[in-house]
């Protein structure tokens, strides 16, 4: 089905190996046999036109769709040698901290700029009062934060600015130190300047962790990725290094939806 | 292909290939009418030629701000993106063509006092395979054809055989009457500057082959580039 269901550079380290992945929701299967590896330390991107499974493949990477009745995934995630879609083989807590998540609406908890990091780490953690302080510094400058903020910490998290507020999520999962991060779409709701902040952060967080990104954005996926995967109706249609992708597609319909053929 | 969704874009798209294809009929008739010139010795004819070289230059200038404001307003991407980056570079070898096509034509008018008669012959033969190519890259430019653009990079070779074999003729015109010289000098440039047509035409022809196939066979040879645009091979 797929032209190429791994990075092209054999010498990639694997951070997640999905094998023949389906999804349902209730009798309606919406993934098919996805099968894809995701490169350690690399900005893979998920493109594809609304509906085509992009963002129901990723929430399988952390469980998301636990949250909800009769969502089901079927096959195999390995994130070292673990089937991360095994709630035996690792609780869904222990998944969500090792794969953080940001979403397209900045989510914000309505408490302090501080506290919005430090809430989790009080009630993950033992952490001492000036551990955490340390931790919520350490994370507001690893999301690009802290200098506009240093001064403010006291004042609610929701009284900033939109990509501000995008980027203390980041700040927030950063706490947790993930190893791989999901962002679902994370700069549709930010103006230019805001989004090439977190473009910048995102080249800057690849260095200690994953990225996979869903993107409509094309050129965003351009810009940012390592890798891109395109996703129709379900299925990966074509999975490549992201220069390939949008210079040379191999696949007819990959070349369509990059171009704005589509439908 | 299926239709762009930005319907302005697909019109532009066309409206690009259109006006490379008419600078290369521009081009090609330059080179025909400075042929001509020459071997009929027409000072006339090779004037218009000179003249008329400023449209083309025109043309250049005039694709060249389009390509770059659709760079800068569409982000093309795959296809769209190889056609426009094709069309920047071909435009560019058209605009030598018919550079080439001026110093023919100003050679046609120093022809005058130095005649090279003896010459006409194998300079006419070489101009029309040289011209050949040329339609045949514009044509496979056209219809997005591989075939006829690797058909053109093949047959380049005749060419550049045939442009020696004129210079050896040459030199021994040279060699046997020292008042011949300047005359086989003179017919020596012209052919070289004729063998420059065909070198133009395989650039098109390789560039026609980035924009069906995506893949860039300047520089590789014959066997690599086979391999690549039959898909057995990827690129480096």
């Amino acid at each position: 089905m797929t032209t190429q269901t791994e990075p092209k550079d054999t010498q990639e380290s694997i951070a997640l190996s999905v094998r023949g992945l389906n999804f349902y929701y209730g009798d309606k299967q919406v993934l098919f046999d996805n099968t894809l590896d995701i490169a350690r330390n690399r900005v893979t991107a998920f493109i594809g036109p609304s509906g085509c499974g992009k963002s129901t493949h990723i929430r399988t990477y952390n469980r998301m769709f636990e949250l909800y009745k009769g969502h089901r995934a079927e096959g195999e995630i390995l994130m070292d040698g673990i089937n991360i879609l095994d709630p035996k083989q690792i609780p869904a807590l222990e998944l969500r901290h090792r794969v953080g998540m940001i979403f397209q609406k900045p989510t914000p908890f309505p408490m302090s700029i501080f506290d919005n990091i430090a809430y989790g780490l009080r009630l993950h953690t033992n952490l001492g009062r000036k551990e955490i302080a340390e931790r919520v510094e350490k994370a507001l400058r690893g999301a690009a934060l802290w200098d506009e903020v240093k001064d403010k910490l006291n004042q609610p998290g929701t009284a900033l600015s939109g990509g501000q507020q995008q980027r203390l999520c980041i700040a927030r999962a950063l706490a947790n130190e993930p190893e791989i991060m999901l962002m679902d779409e994370p700069c549709s709701a930010l103006d230019p300047i805001a989004t090439a902040k977190i473009e910048e952060l995102i080249d800057e967080l690849k260095r200690r962790l994953t990225i996979v990104i869903v993107t409509h954005n094309m050129q965003q996926a351009a810009r940012v990725s390592d890798y891109t995967a395109y996703f129709y109706l379900g299925k990966l249609i074509e999975f490549g290094d992201t220069e390939t992708i949008f210079t040379a597609p191999k696949k007819q319909e990959t070349e369509d939806y990059i171009t704005g053929r589509f439908g | 292909m299926t239709e762009h969704t930005i319907k302005r874009f697909e019109d532009e798209l066309t409206l690009l290939k259109e006006k490379v294809l008419s600078m290369g009929g521009l081009v090609e008739k330059a080179i025909q009418r400075s042929v001509r010139a020459l071997l009929e010795m027409d000072s006339k004819r090779a004037r218009k030629v000179i003249e008329r070289d400023r449209a083309i230059n025109a043309l250049e200038v005039d694709i060249d701000n389009m390509t770059r404001s659709m760079l800068a307003l569409r982000q093309p991407a795959a296809g769209d993106l190889r056609l426009i980056i094709a069309t920047i570079k071909i435009v560019t070898d058209l605009e030598r063509i018919g550079d080439l096509a001026e110093s023919i034509a100003e050679a046609a008018l120093q022809a005058e006092e130095h005649p090279i008669n003896q010459f006409q012959h194998s300079l006419e033969e070489l101009a029309n395979k040289s011209v050949a190519q040329l339609q045949k890259a514009l044509d496979a430019f056209a219809h997005n054809d591989v075939e006829q653009a690797l058909a053109v990079i093949e047959s380049d070779d005749k060419i550049n055989r045939m442009f020696r074999s004129i210079q050896r003729e040459n030199l021994t015109y040279m060699m046997e009457d020292p008042r011949q010289i300047s005359n086989g000098l003179l017919a020596t440039t012209i052919g070289k500057n004729i063998e420059r047509i065909g070198d133009h035409a395989v650039n098109i022809a390789e560039m026609v082959i980035y924009i069906v196939k995506g893949h860039d066979i300047r520089h590789v040879d014959h066997q690599t580039a086979a391999a690549l645009i039959s898909g057995d091979l990827d690129e480096e």
